[in-house]
């Protein structure tokens, strides 16, 4: 049996297998160096796994409301979703946001649609979490002024952005600015969190994306580390110390595929993640070496074929994710092959966390695992494979220059399509689709997320009204500042806070950072 | 119209501002290793960008992947635009991606030759090509 990040897996494990392996330097107690076991000592026993269902749709306002929904079932942050328009820096009346707008996510054009999204929502206990990227920076000074108006203070804002523009180069897709002025403004936003608001993690690294489009899970893990070794070095050159800032990263991976190799990947990570900030970059704060993380999703094992198995899927999904050492969890529903989640859909997601966590004994022990002769053993190796990826990574000279020249993108998507073809054949086993299969050939019925014309109208009305009715020579005076000091190369978080209260909009304020950085060209590779 | 004995030419075209490329990028493979000629376009191409690289490239079918759930308006827009450039008869149609089923007879009623939503079968995708490309 071979797994798919290449290791083989024998049918019997025993002592021999871990001959030589020493427990104290490689795994420690839970909470301590090189974290194997957790981060923290007592994991999900001291508190369960933040739940996030990713969310957002249509106007601020109906995003408003299912935030409330999921926090009246138990839902403990929120994750929230754009619509594609406002993840490529388009305000919802640009002629290219048409027919885009409030589909995917929540339209997001000013300060003002931030206001009501949160209004009622106490974001200091509730963590928010913008799964934004290209304008992440604006969006995070949005949040941050929001904050403010809350009567928070910048030091104790909770809250993560998931702001990792490598991996949209690689998948996802939603990158707007060339690469260095991208970078640039990802290293503002670390700098910035690091200085003011502490609490606040600005990035979220995702190798989640990058094995969606096709990359291993130990590959997952070194790219998603190669990207995170990128941000590092913009902010070190700044002159930070490591332990200033490290801490604030955070990690966002994908569960599918085989359990153990899931379970054993994210043991691994996190040990050479401590390592790697220990020993590479002289840190020693414990905080700065933790590697912590949401995991979940699985959207890439979700299956069209018979939605509800997906149900089943994402429980297995979620325990390897806990069993894994997760800090927070999301999982795709069951019918995302098909439609934007159901209100039904969200719900038996939350539920499926919440039986694992509270209701099955998940939460006696931490890391139960530890010691096993077939964990440890596949832990070691998947610790081995992913430095070795990571090495190949250095040895293309970076993760920015493998993105520039396409070398990730075309090694992802060979091994997507080699992947389909394994599905197709049988060599990989999806139950439903090509085993057991009844034949039923019909298209299965599922309910739909309507799309609300009525909505976008709206959201386009309120847009122009606003424009009509704010103090326009502010707007002009702040955005011509803005573009001063992009072009003079100082941090703009604290003048896109300033840019921001004027209710200059996502879309005007990205264009003048276009005018400086320039747009990404793709190396449109296949 | 395409000449015996040449390969079909097939733009693969990710029109709009969706960016969930793998699916197009498997379906460009696919019909590369079918013995076709694939051109991918790339992200966030307009439908006049689609267009023009299709007259360049003298393509015989357009294959839209959208999973944004714009496919309507886009595939429309395509068609549209395509009769104005007197294209319409010379170019199969296809779309794949995110497509809920209720969408499926709105797609063929708006001109659409053929859609591949999630899930299809590869040879469904060859042969349905190799079949109308003639």
């Amino acid at each position: 049996m071979k797994l798919e990040s290449g290791i083989d897996v024998k049918k019997v494990y025993d002592q021999h297998d871990l001959e030589g392996w020493n427990p104290d330097t490689e795994l420690g107690q839970p909470g301590e160096y090189p974290f194997t076991r957790g981060i923290h000592p007592g994991m999900y026993c001291d508190r369960v796994w933040t739940m996030r269902q990713y969310t957002g749709f249509g106007s601020p306002k109906d995003t408003n409301e299912r935030f409330k929904f999921l926090i009246d079932h138990g839902q403990t942050g929120l994750n929230v979703a754009f619509d594609l328009p406002s993840q490529q820096c388009l305000d919802s009346d640009d002629p290219l946001a048409e027919g885009e707008v409030g589909r995917v996510g929540m339209a997001v054009d000013s300060l003002r649609d931030f206001e009501v999204a949160f209004d009622g929502i106490p974001i200091d206990k509730v963590s928010v979490s913008l799964t934004i990227n290209a304008p992440a920076a604006i969006m995070i000074a949005m949040f941050l002024v929001v904050a403010e108006q809350k009567g928070i203070p910048l030091e104790k804002v909770p809250g993560t952005a998931q702001n990792d523009i490598l991996k949209e180069y690689i998948g996802r897709g939603a990158w707007v600015f060339d690469v260095p002025g991208a970078i640039k403004l990802i290293g503002d936003t670390i700098e910035f969190c690091a200085k003011v608001a502490p609490r606040y993690s600005p990035v979220s690294v995702c190798g989640y994306h990058v094995r969606e489009s096709g990359a291993t899970p130990a590959q997952e893990m070194a790219y998603g580390f190669a990207i995170a070794e990128e941000y590092i070095q913009n902010v070190l050159d700044r002159g930070l110390n490591i332990d200033h800032f490290a801490g604030g990263f955070s990690f966002n991976f994908n569960v599918y595929g085989n359990l153990w190799e899931q379970v054993a990947k994210f043991r691994a990570g996190r040990r050479l993640w401590a390592r790697l900030l220990k020993e590479k970059y002289g840190s020693t704060n414990p905080r700065s070496q933790w590697l912590r993380m949401i995991a979940g999703g699985g959207g890439s094992g979700l299956t069209w074929e018979e939605p509800e198995n997906n149900i089943v899927r994402g429980a297995y999904y979620a325990l390897a994710g806990a069993l894994g050492g997760a800090q927070t969890m999301a999982l795709c529903c069951y019918d995302e092959a098909y439609t934007i989640p159901t209100p039904k859909a969200q719900l038996i997601s939350l539920r499926t966390m919440q039986i694992l966590a509270e209701e099955i004994g998940l939460n006696n022990t931490v890391d139960p695992l530890a010691g096993s002769y077939f964990v440890e053993s596949l832990t070691n190796e998947m610790e081995a494979l992913i430095k070795a990826h990571m090495d190949e990574v250095d040895s293309w000279g970076g993760m920015v220059r493998a993105v520039r020249e396409g070398l990730i993108q075309e090694k992802v998507s060979a091994q997507a399509y080699d992947y389909e073809r394994r599905l197709r054949t049988g060599e990989e086993v999806k139950i439903g689709v090509n085993k057991y299969v009844t034949g039923e050939a019909e298209r299965q019925e599922v309910q739909l997320h309507p799309y609300d014309e009525p909505s976008v109208t709206a959201k386009i009305d309120e847009l122009h009204s606003l424009r009509a009715t704010r103090d326009q020579a502010a707007v002009d005076r702040s955005l011509a500042q803005l573009e001063a000091a992009a072009r003079e190369g100082v941090n703009l978080m604290p003048i896109l806070m300033d840019t921001v209260k004027t209710y200059a909009t996502v879309g005007e304020i990205s264009k003048v950072l276009l005018r400086v950085f320039g747009p990404y060209r793709e190396p449109a590779t296949v | 119209m395409r000449r015996h004995g040449e390969r079909i030419r097939v733009v693969v075209a990710k029109p709009g501002l969706d960016g969930h490329d793998k699916g197009a990028k498997i379906v460009a493979r696919l019909l590369r290793d079918a013995g076709m000629e694939v051109i991918y376009t790339g992200l966030h191409r307009s439908i006049d960008d689609i267009v023009s690289i299709a007259m360049q490239e003298d393509a015989d079918v357009i294959g839209l992947s959208i999973l944004s759930g714009a496919h309507l308006p886009l595939s429309k827009r395509l068609l549209q635009r395509l009769d104005e450039e007197d294209m319409r008869d010379d170019v199969l149609v296809l779309v794949g991606g995110v497509i809920p089923n209720d969408d499926l007879p709105k797609l063929k009623e708006a001109g659409v030759d053929g859609v591949f939503p999630v899930a299809t079968p590869f040879e469904e995708i060859v042969s349905f090509i190799q079949e109308k490309v003639e």
